[in-house]
């Protein structure tokens, strides 16, 4: 394990020597949002803030093409065609700068349905393989966060790379991987073993600010036994509007669409794009048929949230809940619709 | 020769099969020399003309869209150009908020023997084009990434963020029709996490009346639900109905409302969205909401809120162990400042006094648009380009808006029509913003529920306040959602418009 040390003064310089090699993403204050966006030199250091959205868009993008494909007449004889087909995998060599302990937890749980089993996404393994993720330990949890609740914390290093930690100062880095280590290694910096004790007390005060923990173990067998109780799941969620505000901010929901879309440009050519998908959407789940195995509400919600407290413990091989306490879709639900809330009347009655 | 390397613009013209198009040919039957910029759509009326044809174009790279049909009151359908009128009038006005030249885009009258008038129309309209040049493509304008920190504009009376006394008046009314089941819920707001959030409740027994809240942060619009909720209510009642008994009455539905929450159930009623007879409506006078991203401006973001006191003016916060004494003058929403409705104008039970607004207050055009006006076209765009790109699709906007009721059938979400696509492109982000703002013409209330359910604080309400402000300038200060027996401008129209214009194009 490395530890190094980073004077406050000297952050845009230390990125803009990584910006060199790799894109850096950081976090960039637009009005009320703060969201990751390419940091370049010669930018301002970067806010330090927890972003509004999670990260997890540097790995899994909105939107991306998985397939171009063109196909070409040949001029001699036109019932002649080929198709040619191409599908990028490539992926930049990036450092995705500030993120919150919730936020690189998430990409853990989200290495289960894009590497694990049977097909391995290499979209998702290019970008993954290509990402650095550094770090910064929370030090301000709010009211939405409970990140302790679910195995985490504010300075879980659970998906990071190196974390790092404000001092008196500046902050302390420290690797938590071999990839963090030799990032740490070549970026030069002095030692910064002699802050370390300052940087754990920061932690230990953060992880005292999240809300107290409740008994959440019984979460997945209630929820089981509830899931036909469409009365708790109606009485729970009336309020939702069926946006995908919660959904579009998790870091660990990992649903997409794909869809085809023609070139304007070229007559015989487009793209098959993956973009994010939203299960809270009624459209999620509508076959062709028109049938729709989750009409209502209720039942998306209760996907959602049984997916997180129930299925994860399932399929996730450590059998942890695959949320991570981040509390973006509770602070940004436009009814402040609560997913503890959810989890624990579930739990409770 | 190409219209991409050539000399020749990309224009678009939509014309009408019944005058136009035969205008356009009888220009060339007639051997009329006309410049070739032009690529003509033929369409059944210019009532077919969506706002959202020639918009799209102008986005997708058209360098100027011409629409044209029958002169009025010669409509082969009597009265679709009457409807096209006004809809093409709102777009002219519409484009320069998100910077695009409203001179690239025009609309005449042209019937099939006035070919050279047609001559005239086309070869002015082509000059008009080529002088102004290749249109600026809105995804290669420069974005900015900055919000402008507005000073928002002073409410128009004194606004309060106290108890309401009336409060245990309106329990006592909703305990009351809650006890008699005809009710299949009542929609209120209740405490949320922390105290500066509360969160819509449903009330379905008298004991959940006294979670019911009234203050600063009923925020959230109780109308949204009702159609859907009326519809639940249907379903409900129709359970373990066998087929040829009679359709049983279905639960009215209960509403307690704002006066911004009762115009929407204005223009519910008016659009006939929702019968009268199934609603309910629980109204008090409303003293004003605050604006959470406005109290987090004032005292900071991530702190943990210890509590929070309204008295008269003054909100008081404690977050982190420090006080903050806000104003309501800093931190109310918009739509309180301009807000001129603070009572319901449908209620069933009015609970306290009304509020009272002086009669003559004219509320002044809200920062943000304000803002916007003092933009040259080139900025505008570059902020919008810069605002989009944070849009995430969550479609919150939409959903939060009590006017689109759509819902799944929304055109966002289609492929047939396939207006948008799956690309998180600025163009496809901000056109789905454009449709949202366009079918809200004549409809939105103005309540800025799509900007307080923006998780990335992309300002997409200036565009319906545009909109909006048009439709007041067109048609004599028409407020959506005031008046129960207006019609929306939208769905009607006049022989002789007193205040739109005949456009003329110099030289034609």
């Amino acid at each position: 394990m490395t530890t190094c040390f980073l004077a406050s003064d000297g952050l845009a310089s230390w990125l803009a020597k990584s910006a060199q090699t790799r894109r850096v993403l950081a976090p960039h204050k637009e009005g009320k949002a703060v969201l990751f966006r390419e940091w370049k030199e010669g930018d301002p250091a970067p806010e330090l803030a927890k972003s509004t959205i999670s990260p997890k868009g540097a790995i899994i993008p909105a939107c991306e093409t998985l397939v171009k494909y063109q196909i070409t007449k040949d001029p001699e004889n036109l019932s002649k065609r080929s198709l040619a087909l191409a599908a990028p995998t490539e992926a930049t060599p990036t450092v995705l700068f500030g993120c919150r302990s919730c936020d690189a937890r998430g990409l853990v749980a989200l290495d289960t349905p894009y590497l694990k089993g049977k097909f391995k996404d290499p979209y998702y393994a290019a970008r993954r393989e290509a990402t650095l993720i550094v770090t910064r330990t929370c030090d301000s949890p709010t009211h939405t966060c409970f990140c302790t609740w679910v195995g985490g914390g504010p300075a879980s290093p659970e998906g990071s790379d190196v974390l790092m930690t404000t001092v008196d100062g500046g902050y302390v880095l420290e690797s938590v991987t071999d990839k963090g280590e030799a990032f740490l290694k070549e970026s030069g910096l002095p030692d910064g073993a002699d802050k370390m004790d300052e940087a754990r007390k920061t932690r230990t005060e953060a992880a005292k600010k999240v809300p107290a923990r409740p008994d959440l173990s019984k979460a997945p067998e209630r929820l089981k036994a509830r899931f036909n109780d469409m009365a708790f799941w109606v009485a729970q969620t009336s309020k939702c509007l069926s946006c995908g505000a919660c959904t579009y901010m998790c870091p660990t929901c990992q649903c997409f669409n794909i869809s085809d879309e023609g070139d304007a440009s070229s007559e015989q050519g487009g793209r098959r794009l993956r973009s994010w998908d939203y299960c809270m959407s009624p459209m999620f789940t509508r076959e062709a048929s028109g049938h729709n195995p989750r009409m209502a509400k209720a039942q998306r919600m209760r996907n959602r949230v049984s997916h997180k407290y129930w299925y994860s413990t399932e399929t996730i091989e450590d059998g942890r809940f695959s949320c991570t306490g981040c509390g973006r879709c509770v602070a940004q639900c436009p009814v402040s619709l609560d997913i503890r809330e959810i989890v624990q009347k579930a739990i409770e009655e | 020769m190409s219209v991409l390397t050539g000399k020749e613009l990309r224009i678009v013209g939509f014309l009408c099969n019944w005058c136009s198009y035969g205008g356009a040919d009888t220009a060339g039957v007639a051997r009329a020399t006309q410049p070739t910029d032009l690529r003509i759509i033929r369409v059944p009326c210019s009532g077919r003309v969506n706002p959202l044809f020639p918009l799209k174009a102008l986005l997708s790279g058209a360098d100027g869209v011409l629409v044209s049909g029958c002169h009025p009151r010669d409509c082969h359908y009597s009265a679709g150009n009457f409807y096209a009128r006004r809809r093409l009038e709102l777009l002219k006005e519409f484009l320069p908020i998100v910077g695009i030249d409203p001179a690239r885009f025009h609309y005449t009258w042209v019937s099939a023997s006035e070919g050279p008038r047609w001559k005239q129309v086309v070869t002015a309209f082509t000059d008009r084009i080529h002088k102004l040049g290749p249109a600026p493509k809105f995804q290669d304008a420069v974005p900015s990434y900055d919000m402008p920190d507005l000073a928002p504009v002073a409410p128009l009376r004194n606004l309060s963020c106290g108890a309401n006394p009336a409060l245990e008046d309106l329990k006592k009314q909703l305990k009351e029709a809650l006890s008699d089941d005809h009710l299949f819920c009542v929609v209120g707001w209740q405490k949320s996490f922390d105290g500066l959030h509360a969160t819509p409740l449903h009330m379905r027994k008298p004991e959940d009346v006294d979670k019911l809240i009234w203050g600063p942060f009923n925020v959230h619009s109780t109308a949204n639900m009702i159609p859907q909720l009326v519809n639940d209510a249907k379903a409900a009642a129709m359970v373990g109905v066998k087929r040829g008994d009679p359709i049983p009455p279905a639960k009215k539905i209960g509403v307690v409302v704002k006066g911004c929450d009762g115009k929407w159930l204005v223009e519910l009623l008016q659009e006939k969205l929702i019968d009268r007879d199934a609603v309910e409506i629980f109204a008090m006078g409303c003293n004003g909401t605050v604006s959470y991203d406005r109290i987090i401006a004032k005292i900071g973001a991530g702190k943990r809120i210890d509590s929070v006191e309204g008295n008269g003016d003054t909100l008081r916060v404690v977050a982190d162990g420090q006080e903050y004494s806000l104003s309501m003058k800093d931190v109310a929403q918009d739509k309180c400042r301009a807000c001129t409705v603070p009572n319901a104008p449908v209620y069933d039970h009015f609970a306290g006094d009304p509020v009272k607004v002086s009669e003559d207050a004219k509320p002044e055009a809200a920062a943000i648009l304000a803002y916007l006006d003092g933009l040259t076209l080139e900025q505008r765009m570059s902020f919008w380009r810069g605002a989009i790109e944070r849009c995430i699709r969550c479609h919150a906007c939409r959903n939060a808006c009590p006017m689109c009721v759509c819902r799944e059938y929304c055109v966002a979400d289609s492929r047939e029509p396939h207006w948008v696509t799956q690309e998180d492109t600025p163009v496809n982000k901000l056109f789905f913003q454009l449709i949202h703002a366009l079918h809200l013409a004549g409809r939105c209330t103005g309540c800025g529920e799509c900007n307080r359910a923006c998780p990335m604080g992309v300002p997409v309400g200036a565009l319906k306040l545009h909109a909006a402000r048009i439709v007041r300038a067109l048609f004599d200060g028409y407020q959506p959602g005031t008046k129960l027996e207006a019609v929306p401008p939208f769905l009607g129209y006049e022989v002789e418009e007193k205040n739109i214009p005949e456009h003329q194009i110099e030289g034609a």
